[in-house]
């Protein structure tokens, strides 16, 4: 989100405030997200993906609620108007080709309108047959979560994107030669992904409760949240829809506070740390270990404030619509040990991943019988080297998910050995030896982060440690 | 204060109330020069050993700056205390001098300060890079004019004639942005460049605000936090793995700026602007050094020497520069062709390390011969 966006969301929460006694919130807040998926979904090299990225978006949130909707549960009015009032704001956006002024909501002047008016009929019709034949079957769910993971793995592997740039091109009558891994950016899919997983995985254990196409939608395409997360859980949220809310003074100055500090930390600390952070191009112009240290940190903050602000606006934006986002940042890098910093860096990452990977990886394997130790291992690994991997598909993402799988094996380990023993003399000494040895671990991990090429990572830690080639 | 007792009415009522002020605030006082003094350069970083200058920033970690106060606060010249034993010598001129396509330690001040070179009376000379990669003359008298506070005891003065005609003087965007410094230069020495010229951009009302001064102001942080990356990496330029070469096959054209051959009119020319920086310069040497160029033996290079300069023009000027150093007894040397073409990189004046190297010789030799400034024994 850029400034001007962020003002403007803040500025139809405050105006809107003022009418909800007229207003319904929940479907201003509908329409809202829907108009921002495309306000939000940046230009792309790709003729009229910029425009259908976004409908995808709107489609696979529709499909997965009709997917989850419980066999006895009927299509209310409420549905109906929301379909209808999705169906027309799509076909509306469209329309906007043929009104110039109106264009600036999308990034470039939409396709024709036959030509959504057509697809969209596809996909409405295809949410009708989920509706009626495929609602809450077991193989139908499994089955979206794999499609979901192979849109995933498409949009995050390097050269399986860039021949699906070559393919689009091709179809699209432009040039293949052009095509860049980078054409396909889906503007929040990654957060998309984990909620729509979410909901069909609850499905599947028949604890989601029934959700209104409307609230589904907003919950999947919330626009604070719909770049950067939080990744919210969708009772949680239906909640706060739930609740009567209107504007008080009080919460207003909470949401200022919320959104004044993300951004200063995103668009003042962050991109003035940018600067001189640690990247594959300084990484090679720098040899003194002085000052690769400083760049490493530069990023090590950068990154922090970064989305830690990104966190903050969303969260003061969510306020503002009386949606309140759960926290995603505690002060990770003042945590006494790794385990500790993963409960308080990018939160609801980590509890998504604990939810629907670690516990059910690990009762699994507890019904084997293996060894804890080894359980513990394995898990841990495979855990953080998925969360590595959600970055990207790519080695450096794969060995900085190791490197942290690898270090909360090892704490837990230690962990347990003193558990029955009295190491530590000066438990004071030992929290502040614990918060700069977990500061300085995960630092050092941020150089796998940064750097694309693994030799490039090799070459900064000798630099770091002042080791000759 | 409790939340709930606070009107937000009231709040943003205040908050716009202050932000006026601060804008009246800003276009009264102006700060901006002012704030350009204030830098991380040569306490905590090191000063740059050329003015910022950088068309693509995140790559060169350098920037370009309208401000000089902001320009020569991160240069070394500022941060530089001069000692009884420096023999402080300022050069001025186009890209050429600042460097374009070379790392410092290339630069033909690299060179020249490398030779270590002393005045008879044991002086070191330490030269100091002022380049600017715009041409014009009135862009280095600027230069000159701000630099003399540094106390200089030589000026070198990189010319080549496309920093001549009239019409280029006021074309660097450094000039454009900088009218009133530019005015007092046209007052004091009565230039005959045109104060209200549409070309310059002085600053309205609300370009001064606060508001409009965002750019600049954001321009200032910038310069302050590429300076880390300068102090790690030593990098000030982006200097890309392949460029395009001057170009060897020529136009058959002979027009330089409307005039045509056989005679140079010196009245389209910016003498005056020499005159001026020389006598800017007062009782300090200044050495007007014509600085090399390509001689091309592609086509048409009967008629032009390359793609900046037809024969006839370029013969004219150099024989009307000689005759006036002559006349006027300035300090004058004509090293056009002291560097070897193959040397030669994306223009007619722009140099490789070796072609730089070649120039700074047959320039010491100059400053041997003439200001006895020879290599330390």
């Amino acid at each position: 989100m850029t400034l001007i966006q962020i003002f403007l969301f803040a500025a139809l929460a405050l105006l809107a405030g003022r009418f909800y006694k007229v207003v319904n919130r929940n479907w201003l807040l509908f329409v809202a997200s829907v108009l921002a998926v495309f306000w939000l979904q940046p230009a792309s090299a790709i003729r009229n993906l910029f425009f259908f990225l976004p409908c995808l978006s709107l489609s696979l949130a529709a499909l997965v609620w009709a997917l989850t909707l419980p066999r006895d549960v009927r299509f209310s009015s409420a549905d109906r108007r929301a379909v209808a009032l999705l169906v027309g704001l799509v076909l509306l956006l469209s329309a906007t080709r043929y009104f110039e002024p109106l264009c600036c909501l999308t990034a470039s002047r939409p396709p024709q309108i036959e030509l959504v008016a057509f697809l969209l009929a596809l996909i409405t019709g295809f949410v009708f047959i989920l509706y009626r034949l495929g609602r809450s079957r077991n193989w139908l769910l499994n089955l979206s979560v794999l499609l979901i993971l192979v849109v995933f793995i498409v949009l995050k592997s390097e050269p399986v994107a860039l021949r699906v740039s070559v393919g689009l091109r091709s179809l699209g009558g432009q040039d293949p030669q052009l095509a860049s891994s980078l054409d396909i950016g889906w503007l929040g899919f990654s957060y998309i992904a984990f909620r729509l997983i979410h909901t069909l995985r609850d499905r599947l254990a028949g604890r989601l409760p029934r959700v209104s196409l409307r609230d589904f939608v907003t919950y999947i395409v919330f626009f604070p949240a719909l770049t950067a997360g939080p990744i919210d859980r969708i009772e949680r949220f239906q909640g706060d829809l739930q609740r009567n809310f209107t504007l008080q003074s009080d919460q207003i100055f909470s949401a200022g506070r919320r959104l004044v500090t993300g951004l200063l930390m995103k668009f003042v600390l962050a991109d003035a740390l940018a600067f001189f952070a640690l990247n594959s191009i300084n990484a090679v112009q720098t040899q003194s270990s002085i000052w690769m240290w400083l760049l490493l940190l530069a990023f090590s903050f950068r990154l922090f404030f970064d989305f830690a602000g990104y966190t903050q606006i969303a969260i003061g934006l969510g306020m503002l619509f009386g949606i309140l986002l759960p926290e995603n940042f505690n002060r990770p890098y003042l945590q006494p040990n790794l385990t500790a910093f993963w409960n308080s860096w990018h939160i609801t990452l980590a509890q998504w991943f604990r939810s629907y990977y670690f516990n059910p990886l690990t009762r699994f394997l507890r019904i084997r019988n293996l060894p804890v130790w080894l359980i513990i291992l394995f898990a841990q690994l495979s855990t953080m080297a998925l969360i590595g991997l959600w970055h990207g598909l790519t080695w450096n993402f794969l060995a900085w998910g190791i490197w942290h799988g690898g270090g909360l094996f090892v704490h837990n380990q230690w962990a347990q050995f003193t558990k029955t023993r009295s190491i530590v003399r000066n438990p004071k000494l030992s929290l502040s030896f614990g918060i700069v040895a977990t500061f300085a671990f995960v630092t050092l991990g941020w150089v796998w982060f940064a750097l694309p090429q693994p030799a490039d990572a090799f070459r900064v830690f000798r630099i770091l440690f002042g080791i000759a080639a | 204060m409790e939340a709930q007792n606070i009107s937000l009415a009231r709040l943003l009522f205040k908050a716009a109330l202050i932000f006026l002020l601060c804008n009246l605030l800003f276009v009264t006082f102006h700060p901006t020069s002012a704030l350009g003094r204030l830098t991380l350069y040569n306490w905590l970083l090191p000063g740059r050993e050329r003015l910022p200058y950088g068309d693509d920033p995140p790559r060169a970690y350098n920037l370009n700056l309208y401000g000089l106060e902001a320009m020569f606060a991160s240069h070394k010249l500022s941060g530089a205390e001069k000692t009884a034993g420096e023999f402080r010598v300022l050069i001025v001129g186009d890209s050429s001098v600042w460097g374009f396509l070379l790392e410092n330690k290339d630069t033909l001040t690299a060179a020249l300060n490398l030779a270590g070179l002393q005045t008879p009376d044991g002086r070191k000379a330490v030269f100091y890079n002022l380049g600017h990669p715009t041409i014009s003359l009135t862009k280095d008298l600027m230069i000159l004019d701000y630099a003399m506070r540094y106390e200089p005891d030589f000026i070198l003065w990189f010319v080549t004639l496309e920093a001549f005609p009239n019409v280029k003087q006021i074309s660097s965007p450094l000039v454009q942005n900088n009218p009133e410094r530019i005015g007092n230069l046209i007052r004091q020495y009565d230039l005959s460049i045109d104060p209200h010229s549409p070309e310059f951009k002085p600053a309205d009302f609300w370009e001064r605000t606060l508001i409009g001064q965002r750019r600049n102001l954001a321009d200032l942080l910038r310069l302050q936090l590429y300076g880390l990356m300068w102090a790690a990496t030593g990098i000030d330029a982006f200097i890309p793995e392949t460029i395009e070469l001057r170009a060897v096959d020529l136009e058959s054209n002979e027009d330089y700026y409307g005039q045509q051959p056989p005679i140079l009119n010196d009245d389209e020319l910016a003498l005056d602007v020499i005159q001026a920086g020389l006598a800017r310069a007062g009782e300090v040497p200044v050495l007007i050094v014509n600085e090399p160029i390509f001689v091309s033996s592609g086509a048409n290079s009967d008629v032009r020497y390359n793609s900046f300069y037809p024969r006839w023009v370029y013969d004219g000027y150099r024989e009307m520069l000689r005759s006036l150093a002559s006349a006027n007894g300035w300090n004058y040397a004509d090293l056009w062709q002291t560097a070897d073409n193959a040397e030669f990189t994306n223009t007619p004046i722009h140099l490789t390390p070796r072609g730089t190297l070649e120039l700074a010789q047959a320039l010491m030799a100059v400053l041997g011969d003439q200001y006895q400034l020879h290599p330390i024994p």
